[in-house]
């Protein structure tokens, strides 16, 4: 297939309230749709807002809105994505306050990893402490599995922004928070079970989740944030059955 | 409302489940009221099951067993997801629970109607 010569760019300006621009760019070969606003910025107007930092897909920052779909830009082939007749359309990540621009504020979305617990409480050095040993997690074991399918998230909210109970509830935590409190409610070294679990056992919680799956559906990382929902649901439901909790 | 970012086969199924739930939920006063017809008199039951014979009343019982059997597929599918934890092949899930759904259409048509 014939590539057009160049691409037409509508990019959102503004804040909550704004419109779209409409930019003309050179189309390259193997161009990622990062490529493309980064030419804006340097070439067509620097007073452009958006935000990234390592380009390899490591770091997270760099989500936008590309045509209709939550996608990390850096990685994201402009031939894979684009229309037909060679528009892009990029826009802030949905579900959050804009900045400026392409520019989201994760404000609230790390909040939330926050109120979902997701930091790590040491069970053998809760005062800070460090352990005497290494703790031993054989690889293969059910909970270490289950804690490596959820670690490799980069938090670029992709899956936040492609959620559409995050959109109906303010409060909802969110795929990515309570994709991280079940990987440390797997993780053995850890002593904040009960609290995690009641974290996320509220109206804002794991049971809002209705499985529409985008989360997993969208996640660059191939993660899969809606069985880990699913996972804390189980977690709850034997725990509050057999008196656990 | 955009659709771009909704159109993948596991929204579809969730959006199945809550139409077909809504449908069924909507069909039950109409279910009772028909059982409820039996208590006041043969003559009355007979009279709205000679009336269901209607073509348009077999079309949309015929529908109406597909939503069920979609609702009951739908509902297993999330079920496994949730209890059983089957992270795999969830999109092969919804294509078998959207193909049981219209078996039992197909299977109800040839049989009963």
């Amino acid at each position: 297939m014939a590539e057009a010569a160049s691409l037409t760019v509508s990019v959102w300006r503004g804040a909550e309230q704004g419109s779209f621009a409409r930019f003309e760019v050179p189309a390259r070969a193997n161009q990622t749709v990062l490529d493309v606003v980064t030419y804006i910025q340097r070439e067509l107007d620097p007073s452009l807002a958006y935000r990234f930092a390592c380009r390899v897909g490591m770091c997270g920052s760099c989500a936008m809105t590309v045509n209709g779909r939550a996608r990390w830009t850096c990685r994201t082939h402009v031939r894979k994505v684009v229309d037909a007749d060679g528009a892009l359309e990029l826009r802030p990540l949905a579900n959050l306050p804009v900045i400026r621009d392409l520019a989201a504020d994760l404000a609230p979305f790390f909040d939330k990893w926050s109120r979902a617990r997701g930091t790590f409480q040491p069970k053998d050095a809760p005062d800070g402490a460090v352990p005497e040993d290494f703790a031993v997690v054989p690889p293969a074991s059910k909970q270490r599995r289950e804690a490596d399918a959820g670690i490799e998230c980069i938090g670029c909210a992709v899956c936040y922004a492609s959620c559409d109970v995050v959109a109906w509830n303010d409060e909802y935590l969110g795929p990515a928070a309570l994709n991280r409190a079940w990987t440390l409610v797997n993780d053995v070294r850890d002593g904040g079970r009960a609290e995690r679990l009641d974290a996320v056992a509220g109206d804002a919680g794991c049971h809002s989740c209705h499985s529409t799956q985008s989360c997993t559906e969208r996640c660059p990382k191939n993660l899969d944030p809606s069985s880990a929902i699913a996972g804390l649901k189980r977690a709850l439901f034997w725990d509050t059955l057999l008196g656990r909790r | 409302m955009d659709m771009r970012p909704r159109s993948h086969p596991t929204y579809l199924a969730f959006v199945v489940h809550r139409v077909s739930g809504l449908l069924l939920a909507l069909f039950l006063p109409l279910h009772f009221w028909a059982l409820g017809t039996a208590i006041s008199g043969e003559a009355r039951l007979d009279g709205f099951l000679r009336w269901a014979e209607n073509p348009l009343a077999k079309a949309a019982e015929t529908i109406l067993v597909i939503l069920l059997a979609a609702h009951l597929a739908g509902g297993l599918r999330v079920l496994a997801l949730e209890f059983l934890g089957w992270r795999s092949r969830q999109k092969d899930m919804v294509a078998a629970s959207a193909g049981i759904a219209l078996l039992v259409g197909l299977v109800f048509l040839l049989n009963v109607v």
